[in-house]
């Protein structure tokens, strides 16, 4: 066995980047590989699980070809690992030729506004994680004991966050959201829920199909005022210009949708655009009562994009739930360089950078969020995978790669067992799998997710062996 | 997609010269980092200008002489400035209609990278290429939940 044969690598996450990543590797000619894949939960997948609305099955069906990368024999999964708390970077590079870290974005941008932290006020995707049953945000209290909710942002994220607010218990219970979460939108009081896009229709990140499906509802009609669906001038330019034809299409239905009569239904879910947060206003208690925003105009900038610029026209809209969904964020890998104005490990096409000296750092490679910054849909990371991956190799065929002193598969084990770690295997998540989806099976629903590690330790008859970690 | 996903994964780090700095120094860089362009700073570290290859090119068909300029004396001045939050698109548009290459982008005034229309159709491909695996994902889905081909 020559020092790259079989070449080991780590791949850090298990959401679409990191197994984009995978299947490139596997199907890489000429080259023996052999891949574990480290996710911090006990369930892979990443946002495919705990980020893709749950009423959005379809979407959700993606892992299913994700599923045969994990039964690959080249391909070990080590779920419930963390790096960063149970290995570190330097296990790493005593087991491994190459790291590629695709954890993906676990934070969310900030609006930067006064009372962006009053009770009441919390990021989209907290609750996104907490509706998808995702272990870290299962224990919250969400108060939907509320008449209104802003959400701040355009994007899909922010768009299946408005729908969710307004699903009725029988669009629920198709869903596999967890069943706190079920209870607590089915006594929800939400009637209203604001959308608020900083500029206009022709900027607006959500897609076309996720629109449409605000118009279909149950018990939710949408609201768009005509006046704010109506393009300016810069956005009329820059629509002209444009040869995407689906942007064309989704101002058309903007625009349909506001000229159309409004259906008489419970709820309501208002898209506004060009208007923006400048605080959040607290009520007796304390808690958000009102958002106060402001009117903006939209302006072509240098470059050429368009801009929003205040008018100092105010507006306050009273909601007592304020939702963030201004993107999501990476968050830093300790022992890996960062840049904080980005939010991605600095990187050229995929291999790490070390800013002081520019140049790459062996065996260092980063995919998905955590490279370009959280943006694009699940298949955008197959071609971005693939470019990391053809850096990888070249390295590889360089002779680039440091070799480890430990390649060998047993020793990784040897390692997370000398220090008490446990993990959960492929199989396990085979089982755990089928345990949710006959859980499902009985309730009518696609699955029932395991949400704590402890209850997934005790499903697997593990509790006595493995103490479940915070 | 915004101009920060494009700096995003062409590394940290942006080419620049002095503006008082002889071109001959400024040729040298260019050779040496295989590129087309530098970002010109003053001695505040401000953006003056860009200096591209084109420039170099008009002067030596001029007749100028190249021992004696310095890089201010041949980059181009009132450069236009992209910013991270600028979409994609229509930034392409404008370079590909305004047919300059270069656009340095800054955010709070600070100089953060330089983006070529390369760098914008690379990652604009990119980006297109994503929706369709996309679309095949959803399509894929479609037929096997339709039945449709069984």
């Amino acid at each position: 066995m020559t020092a790259l044969s079989p070449l080991r690598i780590a791949v850090i996450g298990s959401g679409p980047a990191a197994m984009y990543t995978v299947e490139h590797l596997l199907a890489a000619p000429g080259i023996d590989v052999s891949i574990d894949i480290f996710e911090r939960l006990f369930a892979p997948f990443g946002l495919v699980r705990y980020g893709v609305a749950p009423d959005h099955q379809k979407i959700k069906g993606v892992t299913r070809t994700f599923e045969p990368l994990l039964h690959d024999p080249r391909v070990r999964l080590f779920a419930a690992v963390e790096i960063g708390r149970d290995l570190s970077l330097d296990d790493l590079a005593r087991h491994y030729h190459a790291a590629c870290f695709a954890a993906g974005a676990q934070s969310d941008r900030r609006m930067g506004i006064p009372g962006e932290d009053l009770p009441g006020s919390l990021p989209a995707t907290t609750f996104v994680a907490w509706y998808n049953g995702h272990p870290d945000a299962a224990t919250l209290a969400i108060d939907l004991q509320r008449e209104a909710a802003v959400v701040v942002g355009v994007g899909n994220v922010a768009i299946d966050v408005a729908r969710i607010l307004v699903l009725t218990p029988g669009e629920l219970r198709r869903t596999d959201m967890p069943r706190y979460a079920i209870d607590a939108l089915e006594a929800s009081r939400i009637r209203e829920v604001h959308v608020l896009g900083r500029r206009g229709p022709a900027q607006a990140a959500f897609t076309t199909p996720e629109l449409k499906e605000l118009t279909a509802l149950e018990a939710a009609a949408l609201r768009i005022d005509p006046a704010e669906a109506a393009l300016d001038p810069a956005s009329a330019a820059e629509l002209e210009r444009s040869p995407d034809r689906t942007l064309a299409r989704k101002v058309q239905l903007i625009q349909e949708i506001a000229a159309a009569p409004v259906p008489c239904r419970p709820r309501t879910i208002r898209l506004r655009f060009r208007i923006s947060p400048v605080e959040l206003l607290p009520g007796d208690d304390g808690a958000v009562a009102a958002v106060r925003c402001v009117r903006n105009r939209l302006v072509a900038t240098p470059a050429g994009a368009v801009a929003a610029e205040p008018t100092g026209e105010e507006e306050t809209i009273p909601a007592g739930l304020v939702f963030r969904s201004v993107g999501y964020r990476g968050l830093p890998v300790p022992g890996l360089p960062f840049d904080e104005r980005l939010g991605v490990v600095p990187n050229r096409a995929g291999r790490v950078i070390d800013p002081a000296t520019g140049s790459p750092l062996p065996g260092r490679y980063v995919a998905g969020w955590l490279k370009r910054g959280p943006t694009g849909v699940i298949g955008t990371n197959k071609p971005d995978a693939a470019e990391t991956v053809r850096c990888l190799l070249e390295d590889a065929a360089a002779g680039i790669l440091p070799a480890p002193p430990e390649p060998g598969p047993a020793a990784i084990e040897a390692l997370l067992r000398a220090r008490g770690t446990p993990w959960l295997t492929c199989a396990d998540w085979q089982r755990l799998d089928e345990l949710e989806r006959a859980a499902g099976a009985r309730e009518g629903r696609p699955r029932v997710k395991f949400t704590s590690l402890a209850a997934v330790l005790e499903a697997l008859g593990r509790a006595a062996t493995a103490p479940p970690r915070p | 997609m915004k101009l920060a996903e494009v700096l995003a994964t062409k590394g940290p780090g942006v080419a620049c010269i002095a503006a008082d700095a002889p071109l001959a120094a400024a040729v040298a860089e260019l050779a040496a980092r295989n590129i087309g362009a530098l970002v010109v700073t003053d001695r505040a570290g401000a953006v003056a200008g860009i200096l591209s290859e084109r420039d170099i090119v008009r002067a030596v068909a001029a007749g100028r002489p190249l021992d004696r300029l310095t890089a201010a004396d041949l980059m181009t001045r009132d450069v236009i400035c992209g910013r991270l939050d600028d979409d994609l698109e229509p930034v392409l548009a404008a370079m590909t209609e305004g047919h300059f290459r270069h656009l340095p982008v800054v955010d709070g005034g600070v100089l953060v990278g330089l983006v070529t229309t390369g760098d914008l159709a690379q990652a604009l491909l990119r980006s297109l290429a994503g929706r369709l695996v996309t679309l095949e994902l959803r399509l894929e889905t479609e037929i096997d939940q339709s039945g449709v081909g069984r």
